[in-house]
């Protein structure tokens, strides 16, 4: 669906995007992550025909940027960070205005712009001027702008900044529901909005890549071992300790929590060996009572504060 | 072709939206309708010449601050990005702006034709000036438009850039009246760069193709110098 080749941009002496080259496919739902000036938000400027890449090539579908950028452009629906949209005009007009653009028929136009305001709870403020909407709002009429060509391809930039929980959760239903057809990308600095939202992760840092892969691969790709949590009742560390490290693989045990006779412990396992039956076993041999056990997977923070921490 | 439509129809309706459009209007009305009729009545004669007179000094101020928020405000807000990225060309953009804003010169000046139809109750009005003043008032207006539109597409501050329209429109109108210090072998030349020697000709009902060319070409040297800041920025 869109091909990047080599893609680098230069903000006078700056290098702001590093030689990128990636290769997205039909109905991926991308997530580009980074640092706060990682290049992200220039990638997408370019992917969007807004910047001019200093080198390389952008296709997509049959087209490339610097030869069709109209159809390019017709492709794709953009919500820019913090949508900004013009204030003084009101949300209904405005939709109207962006469908004129777009082309859409006169006759579809009105069902198209009630359909997006169903779609992103606009119904009520669809007579206010946009200056006067809350964050929220602003950010939802975006989306609807974004929307209104049925574009192919959705190119979020943020799209979550500044929201309150409950509209985070909104805007992210949102995106699972178009997402069955359409090929997204996002960008967020919110990891685990990246983990709920997309299945393909591509961190950026410094402007170049630095990971890419599904949610899962990810996890694995950096090699350490599971984190194995227990709260145990009746027991107390030394003892535990005693017992585990007799496990092996066990390579680090710590205590989260101590009181009275209820303790946590942290266990480390070396990679990539998964020892739940085995502790579980020993722990089942002695006279403490199990409260909690749990493995977590390696999270994408993990991952992201690995690859993308100053050297 | 559509898409120019339609960026004139949103450009010119955010104008009649916002208050910017009836203060501009009226201190227009106030200051060309004062300034005509407070000396009108002095020269006793039926001609609207002293409004025409003082339109390229007037219009040097206030068409900078019709087009000063076409480009600016949309580089301060940031909405220029959506608007690039939707699928529209640069020149579709500038033309569509471009035409918003003489479209609103021209609503501005047809309240002043109250001027002639008064005037022609007290005397006998001849009518060939009026009309080639008004023509030549679109022609100006449509000059000092692009110029204008170029000044906002320089910076995102409104007020720099109506301080920079009103300087290129101010110095072209006055290049007119500077010529006696002005050495005289360029005499010619700077004379045909004056705004107002062109505008004079015309408003005296003589419409030479070498005025309209003259208009014409501010225009587009203006637009063009708009598209290619347009490009700069990418």
């Amino acid at each position: 669906m869109i091909q990047v080749q080599g893609l680098t941009k230069y903000y006078g002496d700056l290098c702001a995007v590093d030689h990128i080259s990636l290769d997205i496919q039909r109905g991926e739902i991308l997530g580009l992550l980074g640092p706060n000036g990682a290049g992200k938000t220039t990638v997408l400027r370019m992917l969007t025909g807004y910047l001019r890449p200093t080198e390389g090539t952008i296709r997509v579908k049959d087209y490339a940027i610097d030869k069709n950028p109209l159809e390019i452009k017709r492709l794709i629906g953009y919500l820019p960070e913090s949508a900004p949209l013009y204030r003084d005009m009101l949300v209904y007009d405005y939709l109207g205005y962006v469908a004129d653009i777009r082309e859409i028929d006169k006759n579809r136009k009105f069902t198209k712009i009630r359909k997006l305001a169903e779609l992103c709870g606009l119904n009520e403020v669809m007579h206010q001027p946009i200056g006067e909407l809350s964050k929220g709002y602003n950010q939802r009429v975006g989306l609807a702008h974004a929307m209104m060509n049925d574009p192919e391809i959705l190119i979020l930039d943020e799209p979550t900044s500044g929201l309150d929980p409950n509209q985070i959760a909104e805007i992210r239903e949102i995106i699972r529901r178009i997402g069955k057809e359409k090929t997204i990308i996002i960008s967020t600095h919110i990891l685990s909005e990246a983990e709920a939202a997309c299945n393909r992760v591509v961190i950026i840092n410094r402007g170049t890549i630095v990971a890419d892969g599904s949610t899962e691969t990810l996890g694995q790709s950096t090699s350490q071992g599971h984190l194995i949590t227990v709260a145990l009742q009746n027991a107390d560390l030394e003892a535990v300790e005693r017992e585990l490290y007799s496990i092996q693989g066990i390579e680090d045990i710590s205590a989260l929590d101590e009181q009275g006779d209820s303790l946590e412990v942290r266990i480390t396992c070396r990679y990539p060996e998964d020892l739940r039956g085995e502790i579980y076993k020993r722990i089942k041999q002695t006279n403490w009572v199990l409260m909690e056990f749990h493995q977590e997977t390696r999270s994408l923070e993990t991952i992201f504060r690995s690859l993308t921490k100053e050297a | 072709m559509q898409r120019v439509i339609h960026i004139f129809k949103k450009e010119f309706g955010v104008y009649f939206v916002s208050p910017i459009a009836y203060i501009v209007i009226s201190i227009f009305l106030l200051v060309t309708g004062w300034f005509f009729f407070s000396a009108f009545f002095l020269f006793n004669q039926a001609n609207i010449r002293g409004f025409f007179a003082l339109l390229p000094i007037t219009l040097s101020f206030v068409v900078p601050a019709v087009t000063m928020r076409l480009f600016s405000e949309e580089l301060h807000v940031g909405s220029y990005e959506i608007l690039l990225t939707m699928p529209v060309t640069f020149l579709e953009v500038i033309f569509g702006k471009f035409l918003a804003s003489v479209a609103f010169i021209a609503a501005m000046l047809v309240p002043t034709i109250s001027y002639p139809i008064s005037v022609s109750f007290l005397g006998q009005l001849d009518w060939g000036p009026v009309v080639g003043g008004y023509i030549g008032a679109l022609l100006l207006g449509a000059a000092f438009s692009a110029i204008g539109l170029f000044a906002s597409s320089l910076t995102r501050n409104q007020i720099i850039a109506f301080i920079t329209g009103v300087a290129i429109c101010f110095s072209l109108t006055l290049i007119d009246k500077m010529l006696f210090f002005l050495p005289r072998s360029l005499l010619g030349l700077l004379q045909y760069l004056g705004a107002d020697f062109h505008f004079s000709n015309i408003s005296k009902g003589i419409l030479d193709s070498r005025d309209i060319l003259y208009f014409l070409s501010v225009s587009f040297i203006a637009l063009y110098g708009t598209y290619l800041g347009m490009q700069e920025k990418r």
